[in-house]
């Protein structure tokens, strides 16, 4: 027989020195931050590296000046757009991953994430290769004489940005939406048949609600970094691309006002929580029903 | 002979989607013309002799080499012990901790560049290499938890019971039984952090002094259309670079995954 102590093992001096490292770098650098963060966008900004005095002065701008309004509506427009596209393209992937790739399922996951992995930066610069003006989409299309002279349809646009963002991304979904599949339990979908259920029905009434929590994780993970991405809008989106990422980024370098910039990334995490909290309950209504 | 699958056809459709916008940075490389459009021109590995003979270049691929072995060794030893003390001694502290260590995961790169910029200024440490580095250890931190934490769940409790039963500490028990059961994962995790470093961008963006690392280079680059073709070399080498360490990586997981099945019967 196992002896008293084998079923959870005591915490000890040993386990507690474990947590040292971890403790210092989430305290010191997580939490530190961020909270120094939202202090600072409570500031005057004077120049001086934390501001000065409190006020909510940072906040009422955000919110009573068009120009920014316009920037974070749109933000919100376009990672929304790209959440979308992203999921809904991403879930026959993973159904198929699922429920038919069978032995090829872990070649296909690995093709799938590899790009994770590769430099974000360059995957964006291909993008911008295809989409250049006199780039090859456009030179495609002048060879093949559907147009006469190259279309500005395509680079420096939203869309270009929203394509581009949806490719980054693509594995972010497909992960979370393959798990929750993976968990449905298969006689669920021999009785859903056995009740004279087509297999499209199936798919409607069992599978996809029942897949709904991944599919709404991998909705969050999406949405988190195209909120604030900056390097996309800034290589193939035009000035009516710009988003508050450019904006956060522009007050910590040329304006030189991190009390406001601040405010602004204070913004982009509330939202996010937002979303996130959104995203629960979503799930959990899902899963309750 | 197989029936036709629509849903096979959109999944072959999907990775020429993901693959074909990355396949033109190789194919373009090794084309004769700084002009990146069809059709090409001819074949030339001049853009590549090019990288040999770029000071710029070298020392920011030693200052990514460097900044990235710093922060993946950084980040693999603070997700182990956190792994471990969440997995194996799960007390709420270390679930909290790790909770925390996996958050910066829903932070948009931006605001951790912008938070920590704050930090290094106050800390009188400044923009610098070794800001760069902390700030790649909190990007990296998210996946060598996640793997380590795997990891430690799938090694069969019974393993550490009996090296306790048979008197050996918590030290002993990490350092004899479980590290060593553990030892091809850490190696994945610290694989994937050190390209998770290499390859992050905005954070450095906002972090780098005067040395910038690899990716703050190219973005330098990319304003100027006669360095394209250099860049593209460049790229192709940093992909292939990319893909043969996910590999590694990735075989260094599964050989801890049929480990793990000898171990447990």
């Amino acid at each position: 027989m196992a002896s008293s102590t084998a079923s959870a093992m005591r915490p000890t001096g040993f386990s507690a020195a474990m947590l040292a490292p971890g403790l210092l770098v989430t305290c010191l650098f997580i939490l530190a931050a961020l909270g120094l963060l939202v202090f600072l966008a409570f500031r005057h900004n004077d120049g001086s590296l934390l501001g000065s005095g409190l006020t909510i002065e940072n906040f009422i701008t955000l919110a009573t000046d068009p120009l920014y309004i316009r920037i974070i509506l749109r933000s919100l427009l376009i990672a929304g757009v790209v959440t979308c596209v992203t999921v809904i393209t991403a879930y026959p992937v993973a159904y198929y991953l699922s429920f038919h790739a069978g032995k090829h399922r872990r070649l296909i996951l690995f093709l799938v994430t590899l790009p994770f992995w590769t430099s974000y930066l360059l995957r964006v610069f291909a993008w911008k290769i295809v989409l250049a003006f006199n780039g090859v989409l456009n030179s495609a299309l002048l060879g093949g004489g559907l147009v006469s002279e190259p279309t500005t349809l395509f680079i420096n646009t939203p869309y270009a940005v929203v394509v581009t963002l949806a490719h980054a991304y693509a594995p972010f979904a497909i992960l979370p939406i393959l798990v929750s599949l993976d968990v449905i339990p298969r006689n669920l979908l021999e009785a859903a048949a056995d009740l004279g259920a087509k297999p499209f029905t199936a798919l409607l009434r069992v599978t996809i609600p029942n897949s709904m929590p991944g599919v709404l994780a991998g909705a969050v993970v999406v949405f988190v970094p195209t909120v604030g991405d900056y390097v996309t809008p800034a290589l193939v989106g035009g000035p009516d691309s710009t988003m508050i990422g450019s904006l956060i980024q522009a007050q910590f370098g040329k304006a030189q006002d991190w009390p406001f910039g601040s405010a602004l990334a204070v913004l982009v995490m509330l939202t996010v929580l937002l979303v996130m909290l959104l995203a629960r309950r979503a799930s959990k209504s899902w899963s309750a029903a | 002979m197989k029936r036709f699958s629509w849903l096979g056809a959109y999944v072959a459709l999907y990775l020429v989607f993901i693959y074909l916008p990355i396949a033109l940075i190789p194919l373009f490389s090794f084309n004769d013309a700084v002009q990146a459009a069809f059709p090409l021109k001819g074949f030339t590995l001049a853009w590549y002799q090019n990288l040999w003979n770029n000071d710029a270049l070298k020392s920011s691929l030693l200052t990514s080499v460097e900044v990235g072995a710093a922060a993946a060794s950084i980040a693999t030893l603070c997700g182990t012990s956190i792994a471990y003390a969440e997995i194996i001694g799960s007390s709420k502290l270390a679930r909290l901790i790790s909770g925390l260590a996996r958050l910066p995961i829903l932070i948009p790169g931006v605001i951790i560049g912008i938070a920590l910029l704050i930090v290094v200024n106050i800390i009188a440490l400044g923009p610098s290499r070794l800001a760069i580095v902390i700030g790649h250890v909190l990007v990296a931190l998210p996946t060598t938890v996640m793997v380590l934490r795997g990891r430690f769940a799938s090694i069969p409790r019974t393993i550490a019971e009996a090296a306790q039963d048979l008197g050996a500490k918590d030290a002993t028990v990490f350092f004899r039984i479980m590290l060593p059961l553990a030892l091809s994962a850490i190696a994945s995790a610290f694989l994937l952090a050190f390209l998770t470093s290499f390859d992050e961008f905005i954070v450095a963006f906002f972090l780098s002094g005067t040395e910038p690392t690899l990716p703050l280079y190219i973005w330098s680059q990319l304003r100027f259309p006669k360095s394209l073709p250099m860049v593209m070399a460049l790229g192709s080498s940093v992909l292939a670079l990319s893909i043969i360490i996910v590999a590694i990586s990735e075989i260094l997981r599964r050989k801890d995954r049929s480990l793990a099945l000898t171990t447990s019967h």
